[in-house]
C-alpha cells in the first residue's frame, strides 16, 4: 500500500508483519520524534525571520532574554507533561508557582543572610507539600484531576492572598547574592536556564529508562489495563502530581530570583500557557504519549513567539491568540498523524493476511 | 479519564444525586439564614437586588454549560466568547452601529464561536478539554485584538441604565425575568424531552448512545452553538450593567460556572446530574462569596471559599459511595472488584 522507508524494517517482511505491533510502536515512535523536530524547525524559523527583521534579536542580551524568558514555562512544562502522560492534569501549577514566589520573598525579609539553596529547598517543599494535597486527592479520594486542580488552583491561589493581605515585596528587598542568581551566566547562558535544563534532563531519561517512568505511560494510554497489570496507578499518579507539585514550586523560586518584585498575583493565568506548550509539544491531552523534550520545545517555542511578536511589528495583543490557534492546530495536526499510523498498521495487516 | 460508575450501581446512583439535589438546597438555606443572622446588611433587599445581578451571568452560562457537561464534554471558552461579544460589541458601536442591531450580531458571533468548539469537537471528534482551552485562548486573544486595552464606556444610559432596572416595587432586576423563563425552557429539554434523554445517554457510553440511534455528534455540535450564543448574550449583559465593554471582561467566569456546575452535583464524567441541583449550586457559590464579602472578608481571599466548596461536591459523593461499596461488599463474599472507578 505505502512505501515504508522505515530504517529498522529490514528485508525480512515476514518477521516485520509477525512484529507489527512492535513495529506500530516504532512507527508512532518515529512520529513524536518528527514531532520534536517540526517544532524545532518552527523555533529555528521564527528566530530566523526575527532576527532578519532585526538582528539585535539574536545579540547577546536578546538571547539572555530568550532563554531566561523560556526557562520558567520550560520547567512547569516538564511537570506539567508528566501528569497529563497519565491522563491527568495539573491546572494548579499557577497558584503553586504564586505560593512558593512569595514564599521565597518572605523568607528573605525575614532573614536576609540565608542562603539560595535554603530558598530553593522552602520553594520546592511548599510545592512538594501542594502537590501532595493534589495527588492525595485524587489518588486516594478517587477525583478527577481536572476538578481537583481547579478547586486548589482557587485555594492555593487564595492563601497566598490572605497570607499576602496586599502586601508586595519589592526587589530592593531581596538581598543581592540571590538577585545575581537571576541575571548570572556560565559561558553565556543564563544559570536560571541551566536549572531548567537540568531538570528537563533529569525528567527526561527517568521516563525513558525506568520501569516506573514508563508505567505512567502504561497508566495513561489504558489505566484499567495497567491496574489489571499491577502497575500500582494510584502511587504513580500521586507521584507524577507532588513532581509537578514541587517543579511548580521550583519554579517559584525562579521567578522570585528572576524579577525581584512579587505580589500574590504572581504566576496568575500561567497554567493555561503551560498546558498549551505541552499540547503544542506533542503531549496527547488524554495521556500515554508524548516526551518532557517535546513538551520543554513548546514551552520555548511559545515564549519566543511573546518575544519575537512586538519585533516583527505585531500587534502584541495577537500573541494570545495566536497561542490559542497554535494549540487548535496541533490537536489537530495529532489526530490527523493518529489517524495516518492507524491507516498504515491497517495496510501492513492487509497485506500480511 | 477512567469512566465513571458501572452499569449496576446506577440505580444507586439515582438516589444518591436526588439527594445531593436536596443537600445543596439544605445548605444553601443554611447560609441563608446564618447570613441573616450573623451579617450585617445580608437580610436587605438591596444586598438581594445585587447579588441577583452577579448571579445572573453565571446562572445564564451554567444552564448550557450543564447540558454540555452531562454529555460529558466540556467548554472552557465560555468566558472568552463573553469577553469577545463584549469587545466587538463596544467596537460596533464605535464605529456607529445602533445597539438594535448590534446586539443581535453580536449574538450571532457567539454562536459562530460556538460552532467552531462544535466542528472541533464533534465534526473531528478532538477532547473537548483541549479544544476549548485552545478556543479559551484564542477567543480571548481575539478580544484584545479588537479592543486592545481601550475600553468603551459611552453607551447609551437608556441601554446601562435599563440593564439593572428592577422590577416595578422591588429590587429584583428584571433580567431575572427572561433568565427564569430560559431555566425553564432548559429545565424541560433536559428533564422531558428525548434530546435530554439522549444527552444523558452520550455521557454514559457515547458508543451505546450512537448504537441506539441518537444524533450524538449533530447534538453535541448544537449545544455548543447555543452556548456560544448565550455566552455572547451574557456579554451584553455584562457589558451594559458595568457601562464598559473592555478585552478582559468576565475573565476567569468559566472557572466559577465550572464550579457551581460541578457544586450542583453534575458528574464531570457526564451522564448525572439535575438543572434544579445546578441552579441550588450556583445559588449556594454566589450567596457565600457575597455574604462573606459583606462580612469585609476580603475578596482575594474568597477564591479560597470556591475552590473548597468545589472539591468538597466532589469527595463527599465520591466518598460516600465508596463507603457504601465497602459495606456492601463485606456482606456477600466479596467479589473481587477493581475500585469504585474500575473500568
Amino acid at each position: 500500500m505505502t512505501t515504508t522507508t522505515r530504517p529498522g524494517a529490514g528485508p525480512d517482511a515476514a518477521e516485520v508483519r509477525a512484529r507489527s505491533g512492535a513495529a506500530g510502536m516504532r512507527l508512532g515512535h518515529r512520529l513524536f520524534v518528527a514531532r520534536e523536530v517540526g517544532i524545532g524547525l518552527a523555533l529555528v524559523l521564527l528566530v530566523g525571520v526575527t532576527t532578519a527583521v532585526n538582528p539585535r534579536f539574536l545579540s547577546g542580551q536578546g538571547r539572555q532574554d530568550l532563554m531566561l524568558g523560556a526557562t520558567i514555562l520550560v520547567v512547569l512544562a516538564v511537570g506539567q507533561a508528566i501528569v497529563i502522560i497519565t491522563r491527568n492534569v495539573d491546572l494548579s501549577v499557577g497558584s503553586i508557582l504564586g505560593l512558593a514566589a512569595f514564599a521565597t520573598g518572605k523568607l528573605f525579609l525575614a532573614m536576609p543572610d540565608a542562603p539560595i539553596v535554603l530558598a530553593v529547598l522552602v520553594g520546592t517543599g511548599l510545592g512538594v507539600l501542594c502537590g501532595v494535597v493534589n495527588g492525595a486527592l485524587i489518588a486516594v479520594a478517587r477525583v478527577p484531576a481536572l476538578v481537583v486542580t481547579l478547586g486548589t488552583l482557587y485555594v492555593f491561589r487564595g492563601i497566598d492572598y490572605s497570607w499576602a493581605a496586599g502586601q508586595q515585596i519589592n526587589a530592593a528587598d531581596m538581598p543581592s547574592g540571590f538577585k545575581s542568581m537571576g541575571t548570572a551566566d556560565l559561558l553565556g547562558i543564563p544559570l536560571l536556564a541551566l536549572f531548567a535544563v537540568a531538570v528537563l534532563l533529569v525528567a527526561g531519561f527517568y521516563l525513558k529508562s525506568y520501569r516506573s517512568g514508563r508505567e505512567l505511560y502504561a497508566i495513561g494510554s489504558d489505566p484499567a489495563a495497567a491496574r489489571l497489570h499491577g502497575i500500582p496507578v494510584g502511587w504513580r499518579v500521586f507521584g507524577a502530581l507532588v513532581v509537578s507539585g514541587g517543579l511548580a514550586g521550583l519554579a517559584g523560586v525562579l521567578y522570585a530570583a528572576r524579577y525581584g518584585t512579587l505580589d500574590a498575583a504572581a504566576g496568575t493565568g500561567i497554567e493555561l500557557n503551560v498546558v498549551a506548550a505541552v499540547v503544542v509539544g506533542g503531549v496527547a491531552i488524554f495521556g500515554g504519549s508524548g516526551s518532557v523534550y517535546g513538551a520543554a520545545l513548546g514551552a520555548v517555542l511559545l515564549s519566543t513567539i511573546g518575544s519575537a511578536l512586538p519585533v516583527l511589528k505585531v500587534n502584541p495583543f495577537w500573541q494570545q491568540a495566536v497561542v490559542g490557534a497554535l494549540i487548535l492546530a496541533a490537536i489537530g495536526l495529532d489526530r490527523a498523524l493518529a489517524a495516518r499510523v492507524a491507516n498504515r498498521l491497517r495496510g501492513r495487516k492487509a497485506r500480511g493476511a | 479519564m477512567a469512566p465513571d460508575r458501572t452499569t449496576g450501581r446506577s440505580a444507586r446512583w439515582v438516589s444518591t444525586f436526588g439527594t445531593w439535589d436536596v443537600l445543596v438546597i439544605v445548605v444553601l438555606a443554611l447560609v441563608v439564614v446564618g447570613s441573616s443572622v450573623l451579617v450585617e446588611g445580608f437580610a436587605t433587599a438591596r444586598f438581594w437586588g445585587f447579588l441577583l445581578l452577579d448571579i445572573v451571568p453565571i446562572a445564564l452560562i451554567a444552564l448550557p454549560m450543564t447540558l454540555i457537561v452531562i454529555t460529558g464534554e466540556i467548554d472552557l471558552s465560555v468566558a472568552s466568547t463573553l469577553g469577545l461579544a463584549s469587545a466587538v460589541l463596544g467596537q460596533l458601536w464605535v464605529s456607529g452601529l445602533p445597539l438594535v442591531l448590534a446586539v443581535p450580531l453580536v449574538v450571532l458571533l457567539g454562536a459562530l464561536l460556538g460552532a467552531v468548539n462544535g466542528l472541533f469537537v464533534a465534526g473531528f471528534g478532538l477532547p473537548s478539554l483541549a479544544v476549548t482551552i485552545g478556543t479559551l485562548a484564542l477567543y480571548r486573544g481575539l478580544a484584545y485584538v479588537v479592543l486592545g486595552d481601550r475600553a468603551v464606556a459611552d453607551f447609551p444610559i437608556g441601554w446601562t441604565g435599563n440593564s439593572i432596572e428592577a422590577l416595578p416595587g422591588t429590587t429584583v432586576p428584571w433580567v431575572v425575568l427572561p433568565l427564569a423563563v430560559l431555566a425553564i425552557g432548559f429545565g424541560v429539554l433536559l428533564h422531558a424531552t428525548p434530546v435530554g434523554r439522549g444527552l444523558y445517554a452520550m455521557g454514559n457510553n457515547d458508543q451505546a448512545a450512537t448504537f441506539s440511534g441518537i444524533a450524538v455528534a449533530r447534538t453535541k455540535f448544537w449545544l455548543y452553538v447555543v452556548t456560544g450564543a448565550i455566552a455572547a448574550l451574557a456579554g451584553v449583559f455584562w457589558t451594559m450593567r458595568y457601562a464598559s465593554a473592555r478585552a478582559d471582561n468576565g475573565a476567569g467566569l468559566e472557572l466559577s460556572v465550572v464550579a457551581a456546575v460541578l457544586l450542583g452535583g453534575v458528574s464531570i464524567f457526564g451522564g448525572r446530574g439535575t438543572l434544579v441541583g445546578v441552579l441550588a449550586g450556583v445559588l449556594l457559590l454566589m450567596t457565600l462569596r457575597n455574604a462573606l464579602q459583606l462580612a469585609d472578608v476580603p475578596a482575594d481571599t474568597l477564591t479560597v471559599v470556591t475552590g473548597t466548596l468545589l472539591i468538597v461536591s466532589v469527595v463527599g459523593p465520591n466518598a460516600a459511595g465508596m463507603l457504601r461499596a465497602r459495606m456492601r461488599r463485606r456482606r456477600p463474599a466479596a467479589p473481587p472488584v477493581a475500585g469504585a472507578e474500575g473500568a
